[in-house]
């Protein structure tokens, strides 16, 4: 179903309104398009950069990011607070310890009896085990934690959720997904599934997929989470953004990432 | 916090012609932007970039307010002794920043 065709209109002199509508509509929308990109359709943001940024990703040394994994390394090493404890006290050797943990995030907290992301255990550890302040979202210290637990999953596929708690949180990221939002009254979906490879202005439409966060991204000069990606595209729809760490991120960037589940994690990614 | 990224290859052949590859950590605040009560952010740039072979300059470069953050620059050098290529950068604000690769040239 095209999800930008208007509801059927038939009362009286707003039918040719409507229907011109509709056609001024379609001619955004293109053809209309199955719910879900099919499997094998789905393409990295990375098959559209440009040659100069692929090879900015593909090696680590001209690749920005690598100054936030390095941070992140000595952070892991670093004893925290009260506890007088370091994520290697607990975990070892990260490389080992935390390969694939970020494929399978956002994953179930019992505590919060629902889906927390990789930030967010990232934070529980420090303030359950290390007894330390949790870090506020973006902070550099808490980008490069989790960027440096991100780092060790590269190459490998986005987990698909196998825990049955996670099942009404994926819905409701779906929901929020496909739901129009903000003045421009546009859902994710109608730019991210339907619309996909065209462009919006000058930009390049791409299906939006989350395996390669935090990304540095050039536009943003520095290294960013995939929360403040979502916070960026609700801008641009000028609806009103999500907080940091609440419940709709959250259950967005989980739906995210079963819509992208076997998609390979490139983190640390470049994009523009 | 700065710190200097270098690539260059381990070994190389004398006569080769080799590429370099630097990447540093830096704002690159370009000094036109301003907070949102007002105030200009003072410009914060690289400035300048020298790299040093064996003590003899073989590249050198002039950057700008209109450079990105965390500038990367790459060059290409000819081998003709093993030893070391010195790497500096100097900027705003007193910013000053080296690094040191040796190379085996056979």
């Amino acid at each position: 179903m095209n999800r930008l065709a208007p509801s059927p209109h038939t009362s009286g002199r707003h039918v040719i309104a409507a229907a011109m509508m509709a056609l001024v509509l379609l001619a955004v929308a293109g053809s209309a398009r199955s719910d879900d990109i099919p499997l094998d359709q789905r393409r990295s943001g990375y098959a559209d950069l440009g040659r100069d940024s692929k090879a900015m990703q593909d090696d680590d040394t001209a690749n920005p990011a690598t100054f936030w994994v390095l941070d992140g390394e000595v952070l892991w090493n670093q004893k925290a607070s009260a506890a007088d404890r370091s994520c290697a006290d607990c975990h070892g050797d990260a490389t080992v310890s935390m390969k694939g943990v970020a494929a399978r995030y956002p994953a179930f907290s019992p505590a919060h009896n629902g889906p927390i992301d990789l930030e967010q255990r990232i934070n529980l550890c420090r303030t359950e085990h290390q007894q330390a302040a949790p870090l506020p979202f973006e902070n550099h210290d808490l980008l490069a934690l989790t960027v440096y637990v991100g780092r060790q999953s590269r190459g490998m596929p986005i987990a698909e959720a196998s825990d049955e708690r996670l099942r009404p949180f994926i819905s409701r990221g779906r929901d929020l997904f496909t739901r129009r939002q903000g003045q421009i009254n546009l859902s994710c979906a109608q730019c991210h599934d339907d619309n996909w490879g065209k462009r919006v202005a000058g930009a390049l439409l791409p299906q939006g997929h989350p395996n390669g966060y935090p990304i540095y991204r050039l536009e943003w000069q520095g290294l960013g989470s995939l929360q403040r990606r979502l916070r960026n595209c609700l801008f641009g729809l000028r609806a009103e953004l999500y907080a940091f760490g609440s419940s709709e991120l959250v259950a967005l960037e989980l739906f995210l990432m079963q819509r992208a589940r076997g998609m390979t994690i490139e983190t640390p990614a470049v994009r523009p | 916090m700065a710190r200097p990224l270098i690539n260059v290859p381990v070994k190389v052949k004398r006569g080769e012609t080799f590429e370099i590859k630097t990447l540093i950590s830096h704002v690159m605040e370009p000094g036109y932007r301003f907070t949102t009560t007002g105030a200009r952010l003072p410009r914060d740039i690289v400035t300048s970039f020298w790299c040093l072979y064996n003590g003899v300059e073989v590249f050198r470069a002039d950057l700008s307010p209109a450079i990105a953050a965390n500038p990367f620059v790459t060059f290409f050098t000819v081998a003709t002794e093993s030893g070391t290529l010195e790497f500096k950068w100097t900027g705003d604000n007193g910013f000053s920043e080296t690094a040191v690769a040796t190379i085996a040239v056979e």
